[in-house]
C-alpha cells in the first residue's frame, strides 16, 4: 500500500502542523499578557519549558528510530510545552518547568507510543505529578508585578530569580484565590465574607490576579477560544457542555447554600476553568471520537471539576478532572456510536418507510 | 423546493472555470479504435467479428452476456484487425480482451433501427431499444440502463431523479451538454419517466451551474411540462451520491443494503437520459460520449464528444496536448477517480474526465500519525468513524471494521480530503475491502470444496452401501441356489433310495 492507488487526488491543505499552529496563535493573547504580568522570571520559565520540552521531543523520536524532523516540526512538542508552561506558576524555579517537560514528553506521550497514541493529556500529567512530588513550589502564587512597574525583577534578576530561587520571593507569594477559599473555609469562615475581601469580579475576568502563568485571564482564554472555534479546530461539544455542567452544579448548590458553595461566576473565571475547557479539554488525541461523545466528556469534566473544587482536598480540581475523563474516553467510544447512513443507532439496516416493491400478484 | 440537509461533506475547490466554457468539439478519427468489452459492470460482452471482417459504424460487434451486460457497437466503420488483449483503463492497468478497428474514414453508417416516437412507443419496446443500444450509466457507474428501466417490472415507483450534480471537481461535461443540447437530455428525461411509470421527476443540479439550469427551465417552461421540476441543489461534495442527492431532494433515507427503488426512487445520470434520447429517436447506439479534458498539466482542455476506443494520447494531442509532465493522470473526477496507467487506453463508456493534475512532485512526505481530530468523521456523509477504522484495518481487525461500517462507506473520499495527516484513509478502506471480498471469495471456494467432498463422500458411501447389498443379495441368491440344490440333491437321493429299496423290495 505504498503507491498512492485510490483517490482522492486532492487535498484540502490542512496540516498537523498547521493545526498546532492554529493553537499556538489562539494561546498568543493569554501568553502574552501572563508573561507581561508576571515578568521576567516568567518569560525565563516559559523558554525553560518549551526548549526542554522541544528537546525531549528530539530524544524521545531519536530513541523510538522515527523521523526527527517532520516530527518535530508538527508543532505537538511545542504546544504541549507551551500548555504546560501555562500552568505553572509563574515564578517557579527551572527545574520545575525542566521536570514537567521530561514528564509531559517523554513519560505522558512517547512511552504510549508518540503523537496520537497517548491516553492521557500529557501537559495535566506533567502538572498533577508536579503537583503532587512539589507541592510548596507549585502552588506558590504571587500577585501581579506587570513588567511596566516599578519593583519588577529587571531581565537579569529575572533569570536569576528562576535559575537560582529568589530571597523576595516568600515573602511575596501566597495561594491564589481558590486556594485562599479553601483555607479560610477551613477556618470556620462563611463564603459571602471571604469572596467579599478575595474576589473582584473585573480582576478575575481580566486576569490580573495571582495564578498559574496563563490561565488567570478568562477572557483572554475565551478569545482564544473564540478563535478555534471559528477556525474549525475544535467543535463546540466540549466547552459548551464542560462550561454548562458546572454552572448548572454551581448555580443548583450555591441557591442552595450561599454560605457554603461558590456561585458559577467564581467557578467561571477563577482557576483555570476556561482556559481548560478551550485549550486542555479540547485535545483531540485524549477525547472521545463522536460529537455525543464528546458532550458527555465535556460534562463529565465540568462535574468532576465542581465537586474536587468542592469537596476534596484540592483547591483546583480541573487537571483530575481532566485526567480522570481522558481514563474514561476509550468507555465513551466504545458505548456511543455514531448513527451511520442507512441504519438505526443500534446498527442494524432502517426499515422501509413504505415498501415499494411489487408482490408477485402485481 | 424545500431540500433537506445531509450530514457531513467537503466543499472542495470547484475549478470548473477551465473548461466550463469550453464548447463541446469533435476531433478527427484516430488512426486506431480500442475497444474493450467490458465496459460496464456485470460479465463482458461476447465478439461477434473475427479478425479481418470489415464492419459499419454502429454495427453490433459484441453482445451482451447474462442478465447485467451490454452490446457494444462499432463506433466507426472499418476493418477489425485483432481481438486480443490490450491495456484497459483501469488502476490495475490490466489488460483486457479488446477489439481493434482501424477506421477506413468512410464513417459509413450499418442500418439503424427506426425511430421510436417517445410518447407513443410502448414502454416494453423503449426499454428493449436501450439495451440493444448498449446504454448504460454515463455517471461512471455504468450500470445497464436497460435493466434499470425495467425496474418498475418489480417495484412501485415515484420518483425520478436525474442526476446532474457533478459534483466533482474539474468536471464539466454534463455542464455543457445541458447548456447545448438541453432538448435532447429533456426528451430522453421524458422517454425515463414514461418507461419507468413514475409521476414526477426532478432534475437536480448543483447551484454551481446555473446557466444549465435555466438552458433546461427555459424549455419546461415552454412545453408547460409541470411533470418535471429543474431543482438546484447546494454544491457540496458528493451531492452526487446517489443516496445523498435522494434525501436532499426528499429527505429519505435509504436503508443500509437497500436499493433506492426500496424507497420508490430511481435515479439516472443526465448524460444516459441523452444518450436515450439518441437511441429512441435517431436509432443510434452508445458510440460516442462527451468527455471532459482538464488539470494543470493539460495545455488547453476542454470537452470534447469522443468515439469510444479513442485512445487518451489521441484524445490529449488533439486537445492541445500536455503543457508540463503531470503529477497525475486521472480517469473521472479528482475525488473517485482512478490514475490512469497509461496514455494508450482507450475511452470506454464510463469515462467522463481525463485529468492531467499538477506538475511532476519529487515525493509526497510521508502521512503523519492520526491525531484523532475527528475532522474526516465529521465530513464523512455516511456518518462512520474513518479514524477508527483504518486503525481496525492497521491492526488487522477486518472483521471489526466491519462491525462500525467498513462496508457502509461509499469511497468518496471526503475523509481523506480533509486529514491533516494525510492518511490515504480511502486506499485503507479499498484495500481491506478487496481483501475481504477474496476473503469471502476463499471461503465461498472452501465451502464449495467442502460441499463436493461431501457429495463424492455421499456417493461413495451409496455406492458401498449398494455394492454391500448386490454383494448380500448374491450371496443370499447363492446359499438359497446351494440350499435348492441341497435339496434337489437330497431328494434324488432320497428317490434313489426309496428306487434302491423298491428295488431290493422287489428283488425280495
Ligand atoms: S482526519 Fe486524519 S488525523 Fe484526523 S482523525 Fe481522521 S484520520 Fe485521524
Ligand atoms: S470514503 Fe467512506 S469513510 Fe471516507 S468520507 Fe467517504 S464514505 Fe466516509
Amino acid at each position: 500500500m505504498t503507491d498512492v492507488t485510490s483517490g482522492p487526488f486532492l487535498h484540502s491543505g490542512a496540516s498537523v502542523s498547521r493545526t498546532m499552529g492554529l493553537v499556538i496563535l489562539a494561546l498568543v493573547p493569554s501568553t502574552a499578557f501572563g508573561l507581561y504580568l508576571y515578568g521576567w522570571p516568567a518569560i525565563t520559565l516559559f523558554v525553560v519549558t518549551i526548549s526542554s520540552a522541544l528537546l525531549f521531543e528530539a530524544i524521545a523520536l531519536k530513541l523510538a528510530g522515527k523521523p526527527i524532523l517532520p516530527f518535530l516540526t508538527d508543532g505537538s512538542g511545542l504546544l504541549t510545552g507551551w500548555l504546560l508552561a501555562m500552568t505553572l506558576p509563574p515564578w517557579a524555579p527551572w527545574w520545575i518547568g525542566l521536570i514537567g517537560s521530561m514528564i509531559a514528553i517523554l513519560l505522558a506521550k512517547h512511552a504510549f507510543g508518540g503523537l496520537g497514541q497517548n491516553i492521557f493529556n500529557p501537559a495535566m500529567i506533567a502538572r498533577t505529578v508536579l503537583l503532587i512530588s512539589f507541592p510548596v513550589q507549585m502552588t506558590q502564587f504571587l500577585p501581579p508585578l506587570p513588567l511596566s512597574s516599578a519593583n519588577a525583577p529587571g531581565f537579569r534578576e529575572g533569570i536569576e530569580v528562576v535559575l537560582t530561587g529568589h530571597a523576595g520571593l516568600d515573602a511575596l507569594s501566597g495561594a491564589s484565590l481558590l486556594g485562599s477559599i479553601k483555607t479560610q473555609l477551613g477556618q470556620g469562615e462563611t463564603l459571602p465574607s471571604i469572596l467579599a475581601s478575595l474576589f473582584d469580579m473585573r480582576d478575575a475576568a481580566i486576569g490580573s490576579i495571582a495564578g498559574s502563568m496563563g490561565e488567570t485571564s478568562a477572557l483572554l482564554a475565551l478569545l482564544g477560544g473564540l478563535f478555534l472555534l471559528i477556525t474549525r479546530v475544535i467543535s463546540w461539544h466540549i466547552p459548551v457542555s464542560m462550561i454548562a455542567a458546572m454552572v448548572a452544579l454551581s448555580t443548583l448548590c450555591h441557591s442552595l447554600n450561599p454560605d457554603l458553595y461558590l456561585g458559577p461566576d467564581v467557578h467561571l473565571l477563577s482557576g483555570a476553568f476556561l482556559f481548560s475547557a478551550f485549550f486542555i479539554a479540547t485535545d483531540y488525541v485524549t477525547a472521545p471520537g463522536t460529537d455525543r461523545g464528546k458532550i458527555i466528556f465535556g460534562a463529565g469534566i465540568g462535574m468532576l471539576t465542581f465537586v474536587i473544587r468542592t469537596w476534596a482536598a484540592y483547591p483546583e480540581g480541573v487537571a483530575f478532572a481532566v485526567l480522570l475523563m481522558n481514563a474514561t474516553a476509550p468507555l465513551i467510544d466504545a458505548y456511543v456510536r455514531p448513527l451511520i447512513y442507512g441504519r438505526t443507532r443500534k446498527g442494524t439496516p432502517l426499515s422501509y418507510p413504505d415498501d415499494h416493491t411489487k408482490g408477485p400478484t402485481s | 423546493m424545500k431540500l433537506f440537509k445531509i450530514k457531513g461533506g467537503i466543499h472542495p475547490k470547484g475549478r470548473k472555470e477551465a473548461t466550463s466554457n469550453k464548447a463541446i468539439q469533435s476531433i478527427p478519427l484516430p488512426t486506431m479504435l480500442r475497444i474493450p468489452l467490458q465496459q460496464h459492470i456485470g460479465a463482458p460482452a461476447t465478439a461477434l467479428v473475427e479478425k479481418g471482417d470489415l464492419v459499419k459504424k454502429g454495427q453490433l460487434l459484441a453482445k451482451a452476456r447474462g442478465a447485467v451486460s451490454a452490446n457494444i457497437h462499432a463506433p466507426t466503420s472499418g476493418r477489425i484487425i485483432a481481438i486480443g488483449r490490450f491495456i484497459a483503463p483501469h488502476a490495475s492497468g490490466l489488460p483486457g480482451t479488446t477489439i481493434t478497428l482501424r477506421p477506413d474514414g468512410e464513417e459509413a453508417w450499418a442500418d439503424r433501427p427506426p425511430p421510436l416516437d417517445p410518447d407513443t412507443a410502448p414502454v416494453d419496446e423503449l426499454a428493449k431499444r436501450v439495451a440493444e443500444c448498449g446504454i448504460v450509466g454515463l455517471g461512471g457507474a455504468t450500470f445497464p440502463s436497460g435493466v434499470k428501466l425495467n425496474l418498475r417490472n418489480r417495484y412501485d415507483l415515484k420518483l425520478l431523479v436525474i442526476n446532474a450534480a457533478e459534483c466533482e471537481p474539474y468536471l464539466t461535461c454534463d455542464d455543457r451538454l445541458m447548456r447545448e443540447r438541453a432538448e435532447d437530455v429533456l426528451t430522453g428525461v421524458r422517454i425515463m419517466a414514461r418507461t419507468l411509470g413514475v409521476e414526477r421527476v426532478i432534475v437536480a443540479i448543483e447551484s454551481n451551474k446555473p446557466e444549465a439550469a435555466k438552458a433546461l427551465r427555459t424549455i419546461t417552461k415552454a412545453s408547460g411540462d409541470d411533470k418535471i421540476s429543474i431543482v438546484e441543489v447546494p454544491a457540496r461534495y458528493p451531492m452526487g451520491s446517489e443516496k445523498h442527492l435522494v434525501q436532499t431532494l426528499t429527505g429519505k433515507e435509504t436503508p443500509a443494503r437497500a436499493l433506492t427503488a426500496d424507497i420508490g426512487v430511481v435515479v439516472h445520470n443526465v448524460a444516459t437520459a441523452y444518450a436515450i434520447q439518441q437511441a429512441v429517436c435517431h436509432g443510434r447506439p452508445l458510440i460516442s460520449r462527451i468527455v471532459t479534458l482538464s488539470g494543470e498539466a493539460m495545455a488547453e482542455g476542454g470537452n470534447f464528444e469522443v468515439l469510444l476506443g479513442t485512445p487518451v494520447s489521441h484524445l490529449v494531442e488533439q486537445a492541445g496536448g500536455l503543457k508540463h509532465d503531470p503529477d497525475r493522470l486521472i480517469i473521472g473526477g479528482p475525488m473517485m477517480g482512478q490514475p490512469l496507467s497509461s496514455l494508450r487506453a482507450p475511452i470506454i463508456k464510463g469515462i467522463n474526465g481525463i485529468l492531467a493534475l499538477g506538475q511532476k512532485q519529487k515525493q509526497a512526505p510521508p502521512p503523519m500519525p492520526c491525531i484523532r481530530c475527528t475532522s474526516c468523521a465529521a465530513a464523512c456523509p455516511c456518518g462512520l468513524s474513518p479514524f477508527d477504522m483504518a486503525q481496525r484495518i492497521r491492526s488487522d481487525e477486518l472483521d471489526s471494521a466491519v462491525d462500525i461500517g467498513l462496508l457502509d462507506c461509499i469511497g468518496c473520499g471526503s475523509c481523506a480530503y480533509v486529514c491533516p495527516s494525510k492518511i490515504p484513509l480511502v486506499q485503507y478502506f479499498n484495500y481491506a475491502k478487496g481483501s475481504l471480498t477474496a476473503k469471502q471469495r476463499a471461503d465461498h471456494k472452501q465451502e464449495e470444496t467442502k460441499r463436493l467432498v461431501q457429495t463424492r463422500d455421499a456417493r461413495m458411501e451409496k455406492m458401498r452401501r449398494e455394492k454391500q447389498e448386490a454383494m448380500a443379495r448374491m450371496k443370499a441368491e447363492r446359499a438359497a441356489k446351494k440350499a435348492k440344490e441341497e435339496q434337489q440333491k437330497q431328494a434324488a437321493a432320497a428317490a434313489q433310495n426309496a428306487d434302491t429299496e423298491t428295488k431290493i423290495k422287489v428283488e425280495a
